[in-house]
């Protein structure tokens, strides 16, 4: 290679100023307006750590505890529903306000569209249901198995609610073994005890 | 089976090139126009892509045709009479048949502002080569798709367009 063609090469990284991240933003911003963003995605501070929070236009389809996992959830929605992934806060207002309105005590229920893409049917059954349970209130791994149609079901139950890619919206939280220990958590068991104590619920159990 | 990375990941990864080798095919005034314009193309043809293609060379193959898009729209756009004239004046290093525009806004500050001005002033052809095969890293088979010429004649392209730079920057 020559002198001259390897400092063409170096020319596109040593040439004028880079201002491609403005216009990255503005095209994003246009790509949103104009429908061409299969999923949108933005990272949401919480008491419980930053949380990866993913929206289609169907509605809310994740939220997850980032916990340095973001490239990997984020390969994981291009791979599960459209590689048009792309960071946009805007079709995320709704969702952080709730969810600061929540951890302020403030808001027992969450009014959003979701969207359950990401979940087989049993696993809607189980967290449909599971959606159903007020705050401040629990309930039972074999409980919720019932209501999902499957009796026999806690165990099953169980890893459906530890898949739920929506939990605090969908209070899998809020299902506890009989007897009342706490169970399991995907987020971790502190983060559960967490948010059962912000819903008051700790002393009924 | 590997997969498409998240669009904002390919986005983040390439819009520094994409920018720059727009800069130099248009001009920083028009670059944000076609920045967008070819990463909105990416964005609608994205799903389609084979996870094993090589995105960096697509992405500029999709750049330069806008940079082409931007020439024509500015040969076709009316100019004030005087600016005709100084057009028709100024023949080196010349619009080329499918109409150059003026390259970039003039030399960057930097040590390499000068050999950026030259390439500049390449006819669009051998600009493109130049700056498809050096800056885009594309295989002369990949630059003469993106051109919509034969291999042989990107591969003439860019000797050319090499041949003109040494004659106008020494390095």
């Amino acid at each position: 290679m020559t002198d001259l063609e390897s400092k063409l090469r170096g020319l596109v990284r040593t040439g004028p100023e880079d201002a491609s991240a403005g216009a990255a933003r503005r095209t994003l911003d246009r790509a949103v307006s104009e429908g061409l963003a299969d999923v949108c995605y933005a990272s949401l501070d919480s008491p419980l750590g930053p949380l990866l929070a993913a929206t289609t236009r169907r509605g809310v389809v994740q939220l997850a505890y980032e916990d340095g996992q973001r490239d990997a959830l984020l390969e994981r929605l291009a791979a599960r529903l459209s590689p048009r992934v792309i960071e946009s806060s805007a079709p995320m207002d709704d969702l952080r306000r709730q969810l600061e309105e929540y951890f302020a005590g403030e808001r027992r229920q969450f009014q959003l569209e979701l969207d359950w893409e990401l979940t087989s049917s049993f696993g809607r059954r189980v967290l449909g249901h599971t959606a159903r349970v007020p705050y401040g209130q629990v309930i039972t791994y074999g409980e919720v198995a019932q209501r999902a149609g499957s009796p026999r079901g806690a165990r099953a139950a169980g890893n459906a609610l530890g898949a739920n890619p929506m939990p605090i919206i969908v209070p899998c939280h809020r299902v506890l073994r009989t007897g009342g220990d706490l169970g399991g958590y995907g987020g971790g068991l502190s983060r559960k005890l967490y948010l059962l104590e912000l819903e008051g619920s700790l002393l009924s159990c | 089976m590997s997969s498409l990375p998240p669009f904002q990941r390919f986005l983040d990864e390439h819009r520094a090139d994409v920018w720059r080798f727009l800069v130099a095919g248009v001009g920083a005034a028009e670059a944000e126009d076609c920045f967008q314009e070819t990463f909105l193309a990416a964005l609608r043809a994205y799903p389609r892509v084979r996870p094993d293609s090589n995105l960096r060379a697509w992405v500029l193959t999709i750049a330069h045709r806008k940079v082409l898009d931007a020439h024509r729209a500015r040969g076709r756009r009316p100019l004030p009479v005087p600016d005709i004239a100084e057009r028709q004046g100024a023949q080196a290093p010349g619009p080329g048949p499918d109409g150059a525009g003026p390259g970039p806004d003039g030399p960057w500050p930097g040590p390499d502002g000068e050999l950026w001005a030259a390439v500049g002033s390449l006819p669009p052809k051998q600009r493109a080569a130049v700056l498809l095969r050096c800056a885009g890293d594309l295989s002369h088979s990949q630059v003469s798709a993106a051109l919509g010429c034969s291999e042989e004649a990107a591969r003439r392209s860019f000797h050319e367009g090499l041949k003109r730079l040494r004659e106008v920057y020494v390095t």
